[in-house]
């Protein structure tokens, strides 16, 4: 008897894959360019107009703050905790980090709803407007809660890898600090920042429950609440397909934004050690 | 080094760094305190405090007895624990089959598993539920159909660890890479064969032991992105933990912050067991 081929280990795997990962993205890909068993453009032109297009949009504007301000926020955060001599401030920062990057959904809306909803403690403590918690800004201040720990956890390494001998032999030559920090150290931790942008804007694009368990999504429309209510809803019979052509959508632009992550993770592991 | 730096000690004592007003990195501190832990202290306090009843530790002694906890929760820790057992049965055959015999493939592997971060859950789910909607009516006239409808069976939704599994691949596979990458499975492998091992004998007396650690943290992130997880299952209809919570939050607010308060914790001790996992394996 002939000894099996060893990469017949791969197959189940892949059997797996192609049926569980494959068929459910052919079935959304053919959804999206049919309606009623016959190919059309018509689906993927109404997931991008009116009032599908304003929830795209505002995904799309949540997720850029969130990533902005986020990848701000973190990073000096980061460079606090790693300048600070304090080992057990260190530790505890990172820790909590690890923690709170990883809470998010459902729990992480009650949190908040507890804090600054409409019957909050700090809502009331401040006189807060009743729906302040709904609106635009609220809901960043909400998505910041995982984003900046998740940013501290991406910079860390990399303000930890900006070696002190850099900032002597600049300083050696005469570099300002301005100078130190636009051309020694910006340039180096380039590929981290972005790297920390474009994985908070993932983070956030694709977050559905935290504003589901919220109930933003009458104030604030976003493109995961949209696809959900289509979905769900007996209401809009035939708005499955529109709802697949809008699940495309937000793949294409997920898939933009981690082509410009992929290349951009190799610099950085060749410049941080 | 220890000899090296009691001689050059004399040396060091004035401070390496210039004194610089260090008022921002406080100002930094005192700002993300506020903003982290305000929220934690507020959902405490809203949890155990209400202007009609005072103090009262209720709504954690409610959360015991309430309708559906009992049952969710089981429902997810079973889910958990075959997502668990099948991710890893159907990847670690497959990264040392790439390792030992076709490294040609690992880039396709690579690919393949990254794959699933790209596309956000509700679009992985519009997918998923429009293939079991078309599936069920293509197959109606075959037996597979009656395999279709198990498949979806609300006791234990078979079709939401195959889900799972997908959403936790990428981390799964980062994981046992990174655990693969610390040993030379090949020499440990002939080295082993040569001496007469069967190949479960290598598998379990072997391999396993070694990736101890790497397994342990694949195992638990799978359990706490299993235990949060929330899109895929309300919109298939099931109703496990996450779920629950959503549900019973409109006629019990307080009881829904207080099992989010408990998650955040389990997600605490989590990390903490992955971390001490790995701090075993490092000494």
């Amino acid at each position: 008897m002939r000894r099996s081929p060893g990469w017949l280990g791969t197959l189940p795997l892949l059997a797996f894959y192609a049926f569980v990962f494959g068929i459910p993205l052919a079935a959304l890909l053919a959804g999206a360019f049919t309606s009623r068993g016959e190919p059309t453009l018509a689906n993927v032109r109404q997931s991008l107009e009116g009032g599908n297009l304003t929830a795209m949009a505002g995904s799309v504007q949540v997720s850029a703050v969130v990533a902005l301000s986020g990848a701000v926020l973190g990073t000096f955060l980061a460079y606090a905790v790693v300048t600070s001599r304090s080992t057990a401030l260190r530790n505890a920062v990172l820790t909590a980090s690890g923690v709170l990057a990883n809470f998010g959904g459902v729990p992480l809306a009650f949190f908040w709803v507890a804090t600054l909803g409409n019957s909050g403690v700090v809502s009331g403590l401040l006189g807060l407007p009743s729906g302040s918690l709904y609106s635009f800004w609220g809901l960043v201040i909400v998505y910041l809660y995982f984003s900046v720990p998740l940013m501290v956890l991406v910079m860390a390494p990399a303000l930890d890898g900006l070696r002190p001998q850099w900032r002597e032999a600049a300083a050696n030559n005469g570099a300002t600090a301005w100078h130190y920090w636009r051309y020694v150290a910006l340039p180096v931790l380039t590929p981290a920042l972005l790297g920390g942008v474009v994985l908070l804007f993932g983070s956030a694009f694709a977050a559905y429950a935290t504003a589901a368990a919220m109930g933003a999504g009458t104030v604030v429309p976003l493109v995961t609440l949209k696809i959900a209510n289509a979905l769900t809803s007996d209401v809009l019979i035939g708005q499955e397909n529109v709802a697949l052509a809008l699940s495309l959508d937000m793949i294409v632009i997920a898939g933009l934004v981690m082509l410009i992550y992929l290349p951009l993770q190799r610099r950085t592991t060749r410049w941080l050690q | 080094m220890a000899a090296v730096t009691g001689l050059e000690q004399p040396l060091v004592t004035a401070p390496a760094r210039p004194a610089r007003p260090r008022a921002w990195r406080a100002a930094v501190f005192v700002i993300a305190g506020l903003y982290f832990l305000v929220p934690l202290g507020a959902s405490l306090w809203y949890t155990v405090y209400t202007p009609t009843t005072g103090l009262s530790f209720e709504p954690y002694a409610e959360l015991l007895t309430a309708e559906g906890f009992a049952s969710s929760l089981s429902l997810s820790l079973a889910l958990a624990l075959a997502t668990i057992a099948l991710v890893l049965l159907l990847t670690l055959p497959a990264m040392l089959a790439v390792r030992l015999f076709a490294p040609g493939l690992r880039p396709l592997m690579e690919v393949l598993c990254t794959l699933p971060l790209v596309v956000p859950p509700i679009t992985y789910v519009a997918g998923l539920s429009t293939s079991l909607r078309v599936g069920a009516d293509v197959l109606a006239p075959t037996p597979f159909w009656a395999t279709l409808i198990a498949v979806q069976d609300p006791g234990f939704p078979v079709v939401l660890v195959l889900a799972y599994v997908v959403l936790v691949l990428p981390f799964v596979y980062r994981s046992l890479d990174a655990g693969l990458r610390t040993m030379d499975v090949r020499t440990l492998v002939e080295a082993a064969r040569s001496l007469g091992a069967s190949w479960p004998h290598v598998m379990f007396r072997v391999i396993i032991p070694n990736l101890r650690s790497a397994l342990a943290s694949a195992s638990f992130l799978t359990l706490a992105l299993v235990f949060g997880e929330f899109t895929v299952s309300r919109l298939l209809g099931y109703q496990p933990f996450a779920v629950w919570i959503v549900t019973i939050s409109g006629s019990r607010g307080q009881v829904s912050v207080a099992v989010s308060i408990l998650s955040l914790l389990l997600i605490w001790l989590l990390l903490l067991a992955v971390s001490t996992a790995f701090g075993r394996e490092k000494k």
